[in-house]
């Protein structure tokens, strides 16, 4: 009885092994330290043994397990791993490697389990239950710092055009004003006698685009500035002052980089086109200006907004800028040009004759209006707008490598563009026939492409190939200018190389100076630019010719990028040229 | 009586359509005040077991039930007032009964239930209560008839484990009834919300899978518990390797990750070998790759989880609804009312952390995350102590699972990790699991009593063992036969 006994109390040691601190506490002793590895015990179990030989194989009756602290000799004696017994007690090797003198129980022991192979990692099960709880306890610490850093990052989410629960904040919050770089106001609230909130734009038509709209959903900048539009920065007392009187804080200021004045100009300049002009400062990659027609006036849009969408032209709401696809037409050379550079290091030795016409299988490629340039190297070609050149450069240079160069320039890639905007297409593979590769070389075929893209191009080149991130924002201020966030510009990344926008630069250089935009050689001021002449089929089967002109003034140091785009303009020098003539002037006469 | 309630209104909260100074000044202040609430409770977790008396822990959780009970009133009264509807007043009133009848059930019938444990459950269902009846009253006042339903169950539960010594030994009988739930599931399955294995039985509507989350841990205790030699845990595996293939294939991932979890750390625990969970994670994250190649559903929660905005207006949709949710509550929360948790998809079930955050606020969310952490650090506890291996073992692995849960439900939400589907315990809407979750909770309460019980054998062994100590003899008193431990409740000396 007494035998069974001690097997069984030695079994619910190894269950005390796995109390915790905690419990240890509670039972108010230290608890026996023996693991259930300990093979003594495991053996003696195992033999089903009981008692005496149970204690033999422990070396004799120890005494029960105590704190060895407050322990007189003898027992302290019998439990030498507790380091009080002298060393080279009776237990002293008792792992077996140690010079012990006594008697080992683990040498005598039987092969059966002293040659159990210790598999894997051996882990006491309080440390097992220790590891797994610190695991979790790390993952529900995790979770709560991913929250905390969500909660101070979550303005990109908050700005997200599809977050409508901004709405509901102006319930507490009129509106903030947005302004032009000089502080212009273009959009304000006013209140009128009735308490009604009504959104004003100073320029009507003007903005249309750029600034958008805020009833009928959102568009432009009072889109993608709604939350800071709708958050008050101002004096914090102030603020609950005023939700307890409840009267409304004022949203945020936006001022943004547009310059009323050139926005003026190019607005008045694109007359009665369809189309858009983009200006932007190349190094800053500020957008100074950004027209797109047909408009609508954003004071009105609500009354306005079942003849606005039921317009069978329906293209009133379209930003043309960012969302109008054209094909390049010559402004796509730049590209070619680029992609020969690349290709062969540098333009010099290239010469080709112009017959005015180049037969390729089936298909005839013309230069406009038939004209033969006659014998040309890379620069007059660029300059006189060959297309029979380019189709010829085009042909060389096979669809990889035109590819490869229109990819770099973000042709069927994301832009990087804060309104919404279309991706440009280019679609030369390598099963693309000869005449589909002519034509894609200058501009036709298929391709197709934003004036905003292409603005991204001119100002890379303009700015050393370096492309800016372009901002419509300055600055978020509140309306009592005591909290002041700016915009920084920052850098998108080198879509090509010094030197490449440095070639480039010297042949839109001479376009202006010998080619198809003399009008803008001789002025106070240095442009560089390209035209394009981009044939399309209108809807009633008739060809039309899209008038582009891409370029910047101040050469040595660019000052502004011009992107013009008239929706059949007829050739770029008749009207993209005026167009971007007339903002140059504005820029410079101011 | 509806004029007063209507002036009542009025004069607190204004009209619901314009500014006003009451309406703006109550919501105000209640927002701060539900912090404050949540904060002493958290508090009081953490501070429990630093009490060393008796008194002081009881004073603590005395704490907690009056803060329970703040919290409660400011919450409906707030309901109230924004619906007009006197039945928001009869279920606060459900809901002080519903507390009063958990914790005297627990105390009289179980003496040494830890009330800190009831204490977390009943806050839980608390804001679960409010936050759903805040979104729809109906599912509210039905979630409040299952959690009482559960509560009376429950108290069944901690009899059955302290009496049903066959428990450890059914190991076949769980892993049959887990697999076949699920199976039959699986072919009848009606799929709703597109993850959710349910079954219609006279219009109510059971997840099976919530059962099978008791049943598999019971199988893996019941299995490591008797034997962890290789081939009982090469057998175990193979269980809970169908277990959690079929619920890959019903697309119940959450579920199917809690099982794996639970799995691991039981399978670590039992052998106290790193091999294995090291090859389980190896085997998971291989499984989890192979299924992201296999299956479309797991394909597009990781789209979605890359970037939510980007495939806003398909698989987005709900993760970009819930962070702009958490967005615009901000660190205090916007009140109650006064956000629109309304526009997040199953905001009641398995995104109501989102609603919670949006209008209770960041900072009692992560209360929240710390009232969980405390459920999972007490669920533990419990086991550590526990001296029979299969009820360490059950008590471990309900309480892996309810870790795992609350991890993958709140990481979900909040983008940290991909979405899964599965509901938070106690707090989401939804019957099976809010059922479960109180069995869970039940069965460990038994556990604990069970724990209590090996206590007090301990500590009466001490004081033999004292009284002995010039006896060499008494150094193996003879005791009680009954060396599990479960000893049955009629030898506990009462309180």
């Amino acid at each position: 009885m007494r035998e069974s006994e001690a097997l069984r109390r030695s079994r619910e040691d190894d269950l005390y092994d796995d109390e915790s601190e905690l419990y240890n506490k509670r039972a108010g002793r230290a608890m026996s330290r023996r693991t259930v590895s300990d093979p003594e015990i495991r053996e003696a179990r195992r033999r089903g043994d009981s008692g005496a030989e149970y204690r033999e194989a422990l070396g004799r009756n120890r005494p029960r397990r105590m704190d060895p602290d407050n322990q007189g000799p003898e027992y302290r004696e019998a439990y030498p791993e507790d380091g009080y017994a002298a060393v080279g007690g009776p237990y002293a090797g008792r792992d077996g490697s140690s010079p012990g003198s006594g008697r080992n129980p683990y040498e005598e022991a039987p092969e059966e389990w002293q040659s159990e192979p210790p598999s894997g990692i051996h882990i006491r099960k309080g440390a097992a239950y220790t590891f797994v709880s610190y695991v979790f306890i790390l993952m529900f610490v995790t979770l709560i710092g991913y929250l905390v850093y969500f909660n101070f990052h979550s303005d990109k989410v908050q700005n997200s055009p599809y977050n409508r629960r901004q709405d509901s904040q102006s319930t507490y919050v009129r509106r903030g004003d947005i302004l032009d770089s000089k502080n212009n106001v273009i959009a304000t609230t006013q209140v009128d006698e009735n308490g009604n909130e009504i959104r004003v734009y100073p320029y009507s038509n003007m903005f249309a685009h750029a600034i958008g709209y805020s009833t009928n959903g959102k568009s432009g900048v009072e889109s993608i500035m709604n939350y800071d539009l709708l958050t008050s920065h101002d004096n914090f007392l102030d603020r609950i002052v005023n939700e307890f009187r409840g009267v409304k804080n004022k949203g945020d200021t936006v001022v943004t980089t547009l310059d009323a004045d050139l926005q003026q100009a190019a607005y008045n300049a694109l007359g009665d086109y369809q189309g858009a002009v983009i200006v932007l400062d190349p190094h800053l990659g500020s957008v100074l200006a950004m027209v797109s027609k047909p408009d609508f006036d954003p004071n009105t849009i609500a009354a306005d907004w079942e003849t606005i969408i039921s317009d069978p032209a329906g293209s009133q709401l379209v930003n043309r800028a960012t969302q109008g696809l054209y094909p390049p037409g010559s402004t796509y050379k730049i590209v070619t040009a680029l992609s020969y550079m690349q290709r062969y290091g540098t333009t010099d030795g290239f010469s080709y004759n112009c017959g005015g016409e180049l037969v390729i299988d089936d298909y005839v490629v013309h230069c406009y209006d038939g004209t033969a340039h006659g014998e040309e190297n890379f620069g007059n070609a660029f300059a006189n707008s060959c297309n029979c050149a380019f189709a010829a450069i085009g042909l060389g240079l096979g669809p990889a490598q035109l590819t490869k160069t229109s990819e770099e320039l973000l042709f069927g890639k994301e832009l990087p563009c804060e309104l919404h905007y279309n991706k440009s297409r280019f679609n030369l593979t390598a099963e693309s026939d000869q005449a589909t590769i002519a034509q894609t070389a200058f501009g036709q075929a298929g391709t197709l492409v934003t004036p905003y893209h292409m603005a991204l191009i001119t100002s890379a080149i303009a700015n050393r190939g370096m492309l800016m991130q372009p901002q419509l924002v300055g600055r978020v201020t509140s309306s009592d200018g005591t909290y002041v966030e700016n915009r920084n510009s920052k850098e998108f990344g080198a879509i090509m190389t010094e030197a490449e926008a440095e070639a480039l630069k010297a042949l839109m250089c001479q376009v202006v100076n010998e080619g198809t935009a003399g009008e803008l050689s001789g002025l106070p001021y240095s442009v560089a630019g390209k035209t394009g002449s981009a044939e399309y089929t209108m809807s009633d089967g008739q060809i039309g010719t899209h008038s582009w002109f891409a370029g910047f003034s101040n050469v040595e140091d660019p000052d502004i990028v011009v992107v013009v785009l008239a929706e059949n303009g007829g050739p770029g020098s008749q009207t993209a040229v005026p167009v971007a003539h007339a903002v140059f002037d504005a820029y410079y006469n101011k | 009586m509806n004029i007063i309630l209507r002036e009542a209104q009025n004069y607190l909260l204004g009209a619901k359509d314009g500014m006003s100074e009451g309406m703006n000044l109550l919501t105000q202040l209640s927002r701060v005040f539900f912090i404050f609430l949540i904060l002493i409770f958290t508090l009081q977790d953490y501070t429990y077991y630093r009490k060393k008396t008796q008194e002081g822990r009881e004073r603590v959780a005395h704490r907690q039930v009056v803060v329970m009970h703040f919290f409660s009133g400011l919450g409906f009264l707030l309901i109230f007032l924004n619906t007009g509807n006197l039945l928001v007043l009869v279920f606060l009133a459900g809901v002080y009964i519903f507390y009063s009848v958990a914790r005297n059930g627990y105390m009289s019938m179980y003496s040494k239930a830890s009330m800190l444990l009831v204490n977390n459950m009943l806050m839980l269902l608390s804001i679960g209560f409010i936050m759903i009846a805040r979104l729809n009253l109906e599912e509210a006042v039905k979630q409040f008839i299952i959690a009482s339903a559960g509560m009376v169950f429950s108290f069944l539960i901690p009899v059955i484990v302290r009496k049903m010594k066959i428990l450890p030994r059914l190991t076949w009988l769980y892993a049959i009834l887990g697999i076949a739930a699920l199976l039959g599931v699986l072919a009848l399955a009606t799929v709703s919300g597109g993850a959710k294995l349910s079954i219609s039985i006279a219009g109510i509507t059971i997840q099976f899978s919530e059962l099978v989350k008791i049943t598999l841990v019971f199988f893996i205790a019941a299995s490591l518990s008797r034997d962890t030699s290789f081939r009982s845990v090469v057998i175990t595996t193979i269980v809970a390797a169908i277990h959690v293939g079929i619920l890959v294939l019903s697309t119940d991932l959450g579920t199917a990750v809690v099982f794996f979890a639970a799995y691991i750390v039981m399978v670590f625990v039992a052998t106290r070998k790193a091999v294995y969970p090291l090859a389980g994670l190896l085997g998971g994250s291989l499984a989890a790759v192979a299924a992201y190649f296999l299956f479309a559903h797991v394909r597009q929660r990781v789209i979605a989880w890359k970037d939510p905005l980007v495939v806003y207006d398909t698989s987005g949709y709900q993760i970009a609804q819930a962070l702009f949710a958490i967005g615009a509550g901000g660190w205090l929360g916007t009140g109650l009312y006064y956000g629109r948790p309304e526009t997040i998809p199953v905001a009641s079930k398995d995104f109501i952390f989102a609603a919670i955050c949006e209008e209770f606020g960041c900072l009692f969310a992560i209360s929240l995350i710390l009232i969980c952490m405390n459920m999972f650090i007490l669920i533990v506890n419990i086991s550590m102590q526990m001296r029979n291996p299969f009820y360490k073992l059950v008590a471990l692995g309900l309480g892996t699972e309810y870790a795992v849960q609350v991890f993958l439900t709140i990481g979900g939400v909040t983008k940290f990790i991909p979405m899964t589907g599965i509901t938070l315990p106690l707090v989401s809407y939804g019957g099976s699991s809010v059922m479960s979750t109180i069995i869970v909770i039940a069965i460990i309460q038994g556990l604990y009593i069970l724990r209590e019980d090996e206590g007090e054998e301990l500590e009466r062994r001490k004081e033999e063992k004292i009284r002995g100590r010039s006896d060499p003899t008494a150094d193996w008193p003879g005791g009680p036969g009954d060396h599990e431990g479960e000893r049955s409740a009629s030898q506990i000396p009462r309180r």
